[in-house]
Formats: structure tokens, sequence, C-alpha cells
């Protein structure tokens, strides 16, 4: 009897806390997590330690910095994931807010800011590389203008990051304005009525609450931009200007048969993505985060 | 109206997007009806052979059924997993709650190459890659919790006194679910199972580190045909680079009519 009481009173107590039957639906989505998400990680965090050659656990780390054709990776892949993120965030701000209000042709307008997510990256790479090319449509224009010499657009560094603002942009885009239209423009309506100017409202106003909601878009665009593999291989020079970190990562453990460093490279590729987003998400934590508007 | 000139220079750059942007299709659309073309404005001669000479080099209707059944075995898996976790992250509240809500988040904040690469190492050493259920599983990792980011505020918006009222007239949790949640659920899970659906079709690492030569999505085998170009003529790629786009295009006319893009992704990041 006695037990059954404890039982009932245990069950009760485990209910108070919100731990009861309907948590057995959880169990497919945890296992599903850990199978293939958790353990493959740490799997692939152990034998980061564990080098190919033997040594020091700590060799494959070693061996990254102190190859210069690795370590560079580094520099590289921020040098284009910072730049297209930065203006893919930067470039989305005006043109949301031109399109928050209702004015014909807004839903057209939309979609063709959101196609660009259907090219894929081999259409764009193709059409970077055809329209941008020494002989491709631009740089006709462009000697037709006037210039010496056809532009180097492909094959570098441009070629990547104009790549990765056509395919980043619309996404940005989305973001900005779905943030923008979730503040109440009763309030820029109040300001007006004080007398604030059309600048004024935008620095006081609108900037604060939009701030935090533009840095989870950046952190997103970082993200996007700093996986960057097929159009760095395509349009950019990989064995070079354009030889990012998902290819040197890739390239050690599948092409090179070195997982072990290929893992390396790869939670490396997660430091340095954790640090960038750890560093706009503190910044974040110093603006304003209320009720109004201010998603995110 | 001070702000014209600022008005101006933001849709003039637009524009300038847009044309560039116009020009870059153009030239892929225009390579891939073309006879020949080097160095020209236009080429000169235009042939839709191309197209079938793609479709059956590279095997285009295999990839596509492979393509097919991947995204489809994707959508059903990521919504049956999915879908209960989102109710139970949705309704309770316990214990180690915002882990499990970090390690939902996670797989979509990361860069598939970062988890990937690992994930293709665990999958090569239980000889599931190269396989289609290794491409299925690894395109998992990132629609799960996509499906439980999406669903979570679906059914934050469900009213629990409707199950309350089921369960008094003495539906059991079973019943609760077919009956009752399931059709109410309808628009979200439509909604998340075409967003998982354009996501799976477009989704390139993940599959390309998991993919064997028989287990390729029309992505991969894009990306194959174009590294291995030299072979066959820029014109196969391109038409099917074009094939590629159309069907993601249709796909994402689809997710448009169900989903309002501004509005998702506002719930997207702000499940609370």
């Amino acid at each position: 009897m006695t037990t059954v009481v404890e039982r009932a009173s245990l069950k009760h107590r485990l209910a108070e806390k919100g731990v009861d039957r309907v948590l057995w639906l959880l169990v497919p989505g945890a296992v599903f997590v850990v199978l293939l998400f958790v353990y493959p990680f740490l799997y692939g965090l152990q034998l980061s330690f564990q080098p190919k050659g033997g040594g020091s656990p700590f060799q494959n780390y070693v061996t990254f910095f102190s190859d210069d054709y690795l370590a560079e990776t580094v520099w590289i892949t921020l040098r284009l994931g910072l730049p297209a993120a930065l203006f893919n965030v930067l470039a989305s701000i005006p043109i949301a807010f031109r399109m928050r209000g209702r004015f014909r042709g807004k839903r057209a307008l939309t979609t063709l800011l959101v196609v660009p997510i259907t090219l894929g990256t081999v259409l764009t790479a193709e059409g970077l590389l055809a329209f941008f090319g020494p002989t491709g449509w631009f740089n006709r224009i462009w000697i037709a203008l006037g210039a010496d010499e056809p532009a180097k657009l492909t094959h570098n560094y441009w070629g990547v990051l104009f790549s990765l603002i056509i395919t980043g942009f619309p996404f940005a885009f989305l973001l900005t304005l779905s943030y923008l239209s979730g503040i109440d423009p009763t309030l820029e309506q109040a300001a007006a009525t004080l007398g604030a100017s059309k600048r004024q409202r935008f620095r006081t106003i609108t900037m604060p609450l939009l701030a935090p909601g533009l840095a989870v878009t950046f952190c997103l665009s970082f993200v996007l931009a700093f996986s960057v593999f097929p159009s760095a291989v395509m349009v950019g020079n990989p064995a070079g200007e354009t030889h990012v970190m998902s290819i040197a990562a890739y390239e050690t453990a599948l092409r090179d048969n070195d997982f072990a460093l290929g893992s390396a490279i790869a939670m490396l590729m997660a430091l340095v993505m954790l640090v960038v987003i750890g560093v706009v998400l503190i910044w974040r934590t110093t603006l304003y985060r209320g009720a109004t508007g201010g998603k995110g | 109206m001070k702000a014209r000139p600022v008005t101006w220079l933001t849709w003039g750059a637009l524009a300038f997007f847009m044309l560039n942007l116009a020009g870059i299709v153009g030239a892929v659309v225009t390579n891939s009806f073309a006879e020949s073309w080097f160095g020209t404005w236009l080429p000169n001669g235009y042939t839709g052979k191309w197209y079938g000479e793609a479709w059956r080099d590279y095997r285009l209707l295999d990839v596509l059924v492979v393509t097919f059944q991947v995204a489809i075995a994707v959508v059903v898996i990521s919504v049956l997993i999915g879908v209960p976790t989102a109710y139970a992250l949705a309704r309770r509240t316990f214990p180690g709650k915002k882990l499990l809500n970090v390690l939902f988040l996670l797989p979509i904040l990361m860069p598939p190459m970062t988890y990937g690469i690992p994930l293709a190492t665990v999958l090569y050493k239980f000889h599931l890659a190269g396989s289609m259920a290794g491409v299925i599983a690894a395109n998992l990792v990132p629609a799960v919790p996509f499906v439980v980011l999406t669903m979570t505020p679906f059914i934050e918006q469900i009213d629990t006194k409707i199950e309350s009222a089921a369960r008094m007239c003495g539906a059991n949790t079973f019943a609760i679910f077919t009956r009752v949640l399931a059709p109410l659920l309808v628009p979200g899970i439509l909604a998340a199972s075409i967003l998982v659906l354009v996501r799976t079709v477009g989704m390139f690492e993940l599959t390309f580190l998991t993919a064997g030569p028989t287990s390729q999505t029309l992505v991969v085998s894009l990306y194959e045909a174009m590294s291995s170009a030299g072979i066959r003529p820029q014109q196969m790629v391109d038409s099917m680079a074009v094939i590629y786009t159309g069907s993601m295009l249709v796909l994402l006319v689809i997710a448009l009519r169900f989903v309002n893009p501004t509005q998702l992704v506002t719930r997207l990041k702000d499940p609370s």
C-alpha cells in the first residue's frame, strides 16, 4: 500500500516539474539528434586528436597552423565571409525600408528578389563565368565604354564574392524585411507627430529596434558565406586565392583520406565561426531588447 | 521628401544588381540553346538538342528519381520525428529543456561542412555512406531541427483547452494526436514539408559528402558534371543547370503559395 502511495507521489512530483508521459514524444527527436549530430561531432573531435601519423594528440592542430598553405585558409575564409555577410545585411536595409508599405507590384518585386535562391551554385557559377568572363557581355560593354582591357572578375576573389552575394542576398533581405515589418509603425508616427524628421526617426527609433535583428541576420548570413564550398571551387581559384577552409577540410578528409586532419580542420571551422558569432551576439546584448518590434 | 537622392540611389543600385543577375542567368540560358558560342555577342545558331543529350548522357531521369526519393523520405521522416518533438517542446517545461533547444538549433546554425565531414566519417565507418540511406540520414540532420523550429510556434498557437476538452470527452493521447491536433496542424506541417523539400533538393554539401555514384541528387551530379567538363560541351552542363533551376523554381512557387516568406522568418526567429 505504502509503495503505491510513494510511487504516486513521485509521479506527482515529477509531473509538477513538467516531467510526464508527454515527454516520451521527445525520445525519437533526442535519439536522432544525439545519434546523427552529437555523436559524429564528438567522434570527429576525438578523431582530430588522433593524428594519422601518430605523435602528440595536438599534432593535427600543430600541422594546420605551421603549414602556411593551410593556416592561410582561416584568413582567406574570413576575408570572403565577413565582407559578403556585411554587404548583404547593409544592402538589405535600404531596400527593405522601401518595401515596407503597400504598393503596386510589391509581391512581384519580393518574388524577383527571392528567385536567386532557386539558381543554385552551379548555375550561378556558370553564369558568372559566362557573363563576367573575358569575352562575356559585361566585359564587352566595359570595353565598349572605353576600358583598355577586360576586367578580371572570374577565377579569383571577386567571382566568389559575387557568387556569395547573389546566393546570400535574398536570404538576408527576407530576414531584414521580416524584422522590419515586426516594428510597430505607430512608434514612428508618434515620433513624426512630435516633430522628428525622417532622419531622426530612422536614427533614434527604427535603427535601435532593428539592430538586434540585424545582428542575427548578420550571423546567419555569415554562416552561409563562411561555409562556401562549390562556388569557391568553380568561380574561384581553389588552389590559391580562394583556398577556403571547407575546401581544405574536404580535400584532406575525402581526397587524401586523412580523416583526422580533416576533422581537425572542421573543428577549427566551427571554432572560428562560433568566435565571430559570439562576438556579434555579445555586442547584441548591449542593444535594446524589448517587447516592441526589436525581434530576434 | 528630402530623402529623394537616397531613394533613387537605392532603386538604382537594385536595378544594377538585377541587370547583372539577368545577364548571369541569361548567359546560361542562351548558352544552353546555343549551337556554338565563342567570343561573340550572341551564339551563331540555336538548338534544343543539348537538353536531350544532357538528359541521356547524365541519366537525368535516374538522378531525378533519386532526388525525388531522397527528398520525400527526408520530408516524411523529419515530419514524423520533428512534430512530436515540437509538441513536447512547445507544451512542457522540464529540466534540460534549454539544452535540448540548443541541440536542435545547432545543426541549423552550423555550416554543413563542419558537421558534414565528421558525419561522413561516421557513416563511412558504418558502411552507410555511398548509399541512399546514408544520403537520407545526412540530410535529416538539418531537416529535423528545421521542422521542430517551424512547428513549435504553430503548436503554441493551438489552445490547450481544445486538448483538455477532447480528453474530458474520453479521447486518449493517440486519438488527440490523430483526430484533434493533426487536422489543426495540417497547414503548419505542409509549410514545413515544402521548405524541407526545397532545402533538401538544394542541399549540396551533405549530399556531396555522403553520396555514392547511384545515390547522387541533382545538385551533386550537376556539380560533378561541371567539374568534369571538358569531355562534354559546356552547353550540356548549362542545360542541366537550367533544368535544375527550373525545378527549384516550380518548388519555390508552390512554397510561396503556402507560406508567406516574411512571416515565416519572423516566426522562425522568434519561436518563444
